[in-house]
């Protein structure tokens, strides 16, 4: 079996949902061990989510849960009692990493705050993610992915840019911006990890969902800083070639910086006479002229499917995408040889078929190991195993609702 | 009992047995579980290879076979509005919840008679629908304690001591059984239901034997005694459980026949013809203050060297009530049990194969039947709330989702 | 002074445009070092263009979008058509630990750049490449940019209102595959560290996008249904959803997740008649009458402008947070606190504020440290001190085009 690029790291994971878990999963899918600590009975948020197998509503069977944690191994600890807090300690003690995703001041109360954590384990590296991070006075306040989305700005700013299309302010789909917190923690968590090496100390991470969002908008958001609230408009407003253009069977989307990109378009469409018409002539023209330019476009592409403009512009060297659905990108033939798709079997949801990884290693491939696990489903391999608790302690302490 | 429809919203053993009871006779049983956690029993055990799995207690899987399986969180409206739908379409539901939920949840017999006129609702609580202590909280043992039974139990040097397993609620089933099939019989001519209200405390206060006359005619409170001889603790015959070579036996000997067959069964010791031991109905109403012989030490000694196999089957042979103490193996591998089928074996989809007890009686025309195993958590809650109920299938998964299933 | 996470790292960074450049600024905001290796004949385009069309500003060391995309690095120039500029690209290579390209799939190998050939170079070299839908399978010729990312990954079909066409969205999808390819080149390098082994990593940026919004493909795969656009809304929770406040175009985001909320925000609303409704008595049937529910919600928060909504709301465990525009990122308390922004003085466009980096490192904090570099601006330090090139020889190859 290939080598893994993170063998040997060991992750503990106390989180849910999605920011914590996608981050521990981009590890464990890379190799590294990760433990994800889940409430005992109820488990992660996510399990209660569909999508769900057939759409028959059970804790085993979410999509969303699946996703999100494969390759992971799975216990149940309640972290509420003393003993519990006591288990948790002695996982610290071996571990690499920390992932969690709880309020400062729980953590804290509870006596799982960095500074206490660290006297226990100095090389621990501690990642919090957060809705707005370990300080400042919205420290406390409580944040779905929708708030933080919206408080990240770039749910306004979307619609200062499409004010016909967005009229109020529009967050990203599904819960991208929790996806988007969790790979900015693992990006942190690994930089802090190669430090490690050289210091042999650990750290605390402080993310924050907000600020990983808003810098996903630097550009933009930076602008406003510096140029103030009208200059998005008037900028913004000037319009960029194509965006999105119906089509036969859906959208495409075009985009064309670069002048010989336009050309390239010409070609495309075959040399139309409105094409060179003077207020097409040159790039500040066509921005000023974008209305009546796109409504051209859009006659055209209306009379072809997507995939035929999208491969016929490519074959061009023409930068138009088409608006894919999730059924055409299981029928891709491009992701079909990247293997983007891959397969595995899981005891309850039997063959699931998931996306795999955007970036392919020549040595250290992306691979699946086990998918996610059943709630508490390790339990016994790493409190017995591992701790060296006894089989029948798992029984009591599963009735004092323990784990 | 075919065609009978049952509906069950009950934790643990005292409402769950009554519906198996029921089940077991053919009637349909629904058993409604709160989300997520369930049966209380699931997290009770014993479990597979001590590997806790709220879908493999043997509790739980041996209380509910042959039960369909829903979920219902009854603190939310559409939950209760659910609820509803289902009990205006059953005959019976039996519940053990505290009357004052009930009541505040709008599920008390006056409200759901309204909707369902022919309803038997069988309520089973530690001390019954009304009273001071109505509302009073108590699990097995406190209402084991309350009911008299521990007082009775046990070693007289030694505390009251709990009967084990739950027996109380076992108790309360069976009394409730009875109650909901005779409901259910007077149904029959009136085309009425009616409200069905089990005291726990009551049903166990009624097999207290001679406790309660031991005090209503002579004034005297029965104290423990592990032993039925004697009151003074002197075996004036063997009435007892007695340690043999390979285990214990229970010896019970009321009458003099009985006597001399046991002493022919251990081989006629030569203390056994001491008159003082013959007749010994006489010893009962001997006077106070005269000594009495006491067999006890003799035959604990004796009985030592016998097997139980031959004391038991010996004195069977004999017309000499003696039986095995039977441990759980003892009893799963008892010959007369295996000859009469009581034990049945179950495939569960989690837990596997299983042995579970099967009747505790059996009917000539309309035979006992365990077909299908204990339901997973919501197991049917397609089959009840979009077969029967018609909720659409995506419905069910914003029911879940927002915790109502 | 404290160490830097990635201290002692060197990038040579071929990258342009959005995506391949941030992802080794994020680096470089980490402490590593990074060379970016570009050309006066053809300089990066965000050197060149604002966000839409034309340039708006004085040329390519004016340009504010490169300055928030290249932070903390150096800049060489090297025109790649000349063998020698080729060569001394290579001896870049040789000094550092990562690679990182974002050209069209076989530019790297025609200009005699591509992976084989810097193995050789440097044995243990991570390299990643980055392109529109992968070097590999049958498009792994075409080009694109963020908003086809979002389209072809599946995103812009996902994003939009129930009733309004797919909106592919901005940078951000840029960014987002850039954030992908820092952490990528991460791994790799932990990897490194254990084994003394470098590789290639061949990144998708439509991928990058796709797998951000993984469930929607578990709902196909498994259920055989294509997910489409739903606004605001959550599959379970409402309120979810953004209200108008009292000033025009404002707005403040309100999601209840539990029973406990509810009751919270109705108190807090004043427990209004219309909350005892059956029709919003549980939170299935919340969900099933969320429009009607959106609206009289909304006719409360008409009355306050977003903060105080929020601050009502908070203050009883509600989420309620205002729908911030880019301005009044800069003027919210919070992120003030946080130190979100920094500001760089740039020697040709002066003091310009930047976000800063989206992490606090305990102990080896990260953060903007230079500006934007200037075209060439470090040939002297690169060429001269890093590779030692005599000063003659320097001015020979800047007389001669090579270094231009």
């Amino acid at each position: 079996m290939a080598e893994t690029a993170l063998a040997g790291l060991k992750v503990l994971e106390y989180a849910q949902f999605v920011s914590g878990p996608y981050c521990t999963k981009l590890l464990a899918d890379l190799g590294a061990e990760v433990i994800k600590i889940e409430p005992p009975g109820r488990g992660d948020e996510a399990r209660r989510r569909e999508p769900f197998l057939n759409d028959v509503p059970h804790p085993e069977r979410s999509g969303l849960f699946f996703y999100l944690n494969t390759n992971k191994l799975g216990i149940t600890l309640n972290l509420n009692t003393a003993t519990g807090k006591k288990m948790f300690k002695e996982l610290v003690k071996e571990t690499d990493v920390l992932v969690e995703d709880n309020q400062p001041r729980v953590m804290k109360e509870m006596g799982l705050d960095y500074e206490s954590l660290k006297d226990i384990n100095p090389r621990l590296i501690m990642t919090s993610i957060t809705p707005f991070g370990q300080t400042g006075p919205y420290r406390d306040y409580k944040a779905y992915h929708l708030n933080t989305y919206h408080g990240s700005g770039l749910a306004k700013i979307l619609s200062y840019v499409l004010p016909d299309e967005v009229k109020r302010p529009l967050k990203g789909p599904g819960f991208i911006g929790d996806y988007d917190a969790g790979l900015n923690a693992a990006i942190a968590t690994m930089a802090a990890l190669y430090s490690r090496l050289f210091t042999g100390m650990g750290q605390h991470i402080d993310i924050s969902k907000q600020e990983s969002l808003i810098a996903l908008e630097r550009v933009e958001i930076g602008m406003y800083g510096n140029e103030g609230d009208s200059m998005m408009s008037t900028v913004m407003l000037s319009g960029m070639v194509g965006g999105l253009q119906p089509c036969k069977d859906g959208h495409v989307v075009l985009c064309l910086p670069m002048e010989h990109q336009w050309e390239a378009l010409i070609k495309l469409m075959g040399n139309p006479d409105w094409a060179q018409d003077e207020r097409f002539k040159d790039e500040l023209d066509r921005a000023q002229h974008a209305k009546e330019l796109n409504e051209n476009i859009a006659q055209w592409t209306m009379e072809r499917t997507k995939d035929e403009i999208y491969h016929q512009a490519q074959a061009l060297s023409c930068p138009i995408g088409a608006v894919t659905t999730v059924a055409d990108l299981v029928a891709s033939e491009q992701l079909e040889a990247r293997g983007f798709f891959v397969e595995a079997d899981h005891p309850e949801m039997g063959r699931v078929k998931f996306p795999a990884a955007p970036y392919r290693y020549s040595k250290t491939p992306w691979r699946i190991e086990r998918p996610a696990p059943l709630l508490g489903e390790h339990n016994e391999e790493i409190f017995c195993h591992r701790l060296g608790y006894q089989k029948e302690d798992l029984v009591r302490m599963r009735a004092a609702g323990t784990i | 009992m075919a065609g009978v429809k049952v509906l069950e919203y009950a934790d643990l053993i005292s409402g769950p047995y009554c519906t198996k009871l029921l089940s077991n006779l053919g009637a349909e049983v629904i058993k409604v579980e709160q989300p997520k956690a369930g049966d209380y029993s699931r997290s009770v055990g014993p479990f597979p290879n001590d590997v806790p799995d709220p879908e493999k207690s043997g509790l739980f899987l041996y209380l509910n076979a042959n039960k369909l399986g829903i979920t219902l969180n009854t603190k939310t409206e559409t939950g209760l509005a659910l609820f509803k739908e289902l009990a205006k379409s059953v005959d019976i539901l039996v519940e053990n919840h505290p009357p004052q939920e009930m009541e505040d949840a709008g599920l008390d017999y006056p409200s759901l008679r309204q909707i369902n006129h022919r309803l038997i609702m069988t309520s089973i609580t530690p001390f019954g629908q009304n009273g001071p202590y109505r509302d009073y909280k108590a699990y097995d043992i406190n209402i084991q304690a309350a009911g008299g039974l521990a007082y009775v139990t046990g070693d007289a040097k030694r505390e009251p001591l709990l009967t084990p397993w739950g027996q109380a609620g076992y108790q309360a089933a069976l009394n409730a059984a009875i109650g909901t099939l005779s409901a259910l019989y007077w149904r029959e001519a009136s085309g009425l239901g009616q409200h069905v209200d089990i005291s726990v405390q009551e049903c166990i206060a009624s097999i207290l034997g001679d406790v309660i006359s031991f005090y209503s005619y002579m004034g005297m409170v029965k104290p423990r005694c592990t032993t039925l001889s004697d009151l003074s603790g002197v075996t004036i015959w063997p009435m007892d459980i007695y340690e043999c070579k390979d285990g214990y036996v229970d010896i019970c000997i009321l009458e003099p026949h009985q006597w001399q067959s046991f002493v022919d069964l251990i081989g006629n010791p030569g203390w056994a013809s001491d008159p003082k031991f013959e007749d010994r109905r006489l010893l009962f109403e001997r006077t106070e203050g005269q000594e009495v012989p006491d067999l006890g030490p003799l035959i604990k000694e004796i009985l030592k060297k016998y097997t139980v196999d031959e004391l038991f089957h010996g004195g069977q042979q004999r017309r000499i009530p003696i039986t095995p103490v039977n441990d759980a193996q003892g009893v799963l591998h008892f010959p007369q049990l295996k000859e009469r089928g009581f034990f049945v074996e179950i495939d569960h989809p989690e837990a596997g194969r299983l042995t579970y007890p099967g009747a505790p009686f059996k009917l000539s025309e309309t035979p006992w039947s365990l077909e299908r195993p204990a339901p997973l958590l919501g197991q049917h809650n397609k089959e009840i709330f979009s077969n029967r109920l018609r909720y659409p299938k995506m419905e069910l998964v914003k029911m879940a989702e927002a915790g109502i299933i | 002074m404290a160490r830097l996470p990635l201290q002692g790292i060197r990038v040579a960074d071929f990258t342009w445009a959005w995506a391949g450049p941030y992802a080794t600024m994020l680096l470089g905001l980490m402490g590593a070092e990074v060379i970016k290796i570009e050309s006066t004949k053809r300089p990066d385009h965000s050197r060149m263009r604002s966000l839409a069309a034309g340039p708006t500003f004085g040329g390519p060391n004016q340009a504010p979008i490169f300055n928030d995309l290249n932070l903390n690095k150096m800049s060489i120039t090297l025109d790649m058509t000349r063998p020698k500029a080729v060569e001394l690209a290579k001896r870049v290579v040789r000094i550092s630990d990562v690679v990182a390209e974002n050209f069209r799939p076989g530019v790297m190998d025609k200009l005699g750049l591509g992976y084989e050939v810097l193995k050789e170079v440097k044995p243990d070299i991570i390299m990643l490449s980055s392109s529109a839908v992968g070097g590999t399978g049958p498009n792994r010729h075409y080009v694109g940019y963020a908003p086809t990312f979002a389209a072809l990954g599946g995103m812009a079909h996902l994003t939009g209102y129930p009733d309004s066409a797919p909106i592919p969205m901005m940078g951000s999808s840029d960014l987002r595959s850039a954030a992908t390819s820092a952490f990528a080149i991460l791994a790799a390098l932990y990897h490194r560290a254990q084994t003394g082994e470098g590789q290639h990593i061949d990144l998708s940026s439509t991928e990058t996008i796709a797998v951000l919004v993984g469930e929607a493909f578990l709902e196909y795969t498994m259920n055989g249904r294509i997910p489409t656009r739903e606004g605001n809304r959550d599959r379970i929770m409402a309120p979810h959803n953004v209200y108008p406040c009292q000033e025009e175009n404002s707005w403040v985001s309100i999601a209840v997740a539990t029973e406990e909320e509810w009751q919270a925000l109705c108190h807090t609303m004043g427990d209004p008649a219309w909350v005892k409704d059956e029709k919003f008595s549980d939170a299935y049937r919340r969900w099933q009458n969320q429009e009607e529910l959106d609206r009289l919600i909304g006719e409360w928060t008409i009355n306050y402008s977003p903060t105080e909504v929020m601050e009502k709301l908070q203050k009883v465990g509600v989420a309620a947070v205002p729908s911030f525009s880019g301005l009044e990122l800069f003027q919210d308390p919070h992120l003030k606190e946080r130190g979100f922004a920094k500001e760089v003085q740039h020697p040709a466009i002066g003091k310009r504020l930047v976000v800063n980096a989206p992490w606090k490192f305990s102990a080896t904090p990260a953060e903007v440290s230079r500006y934007g570099p200037l075209l060439g601006e470090h040939n002297q330090y690169v060429f001269g001190e890093l590779l030692g090139l005599p000063q003659d020889e320097i001015q020979r190859l800047v007389a001669e085009g090579v270094i231009n």
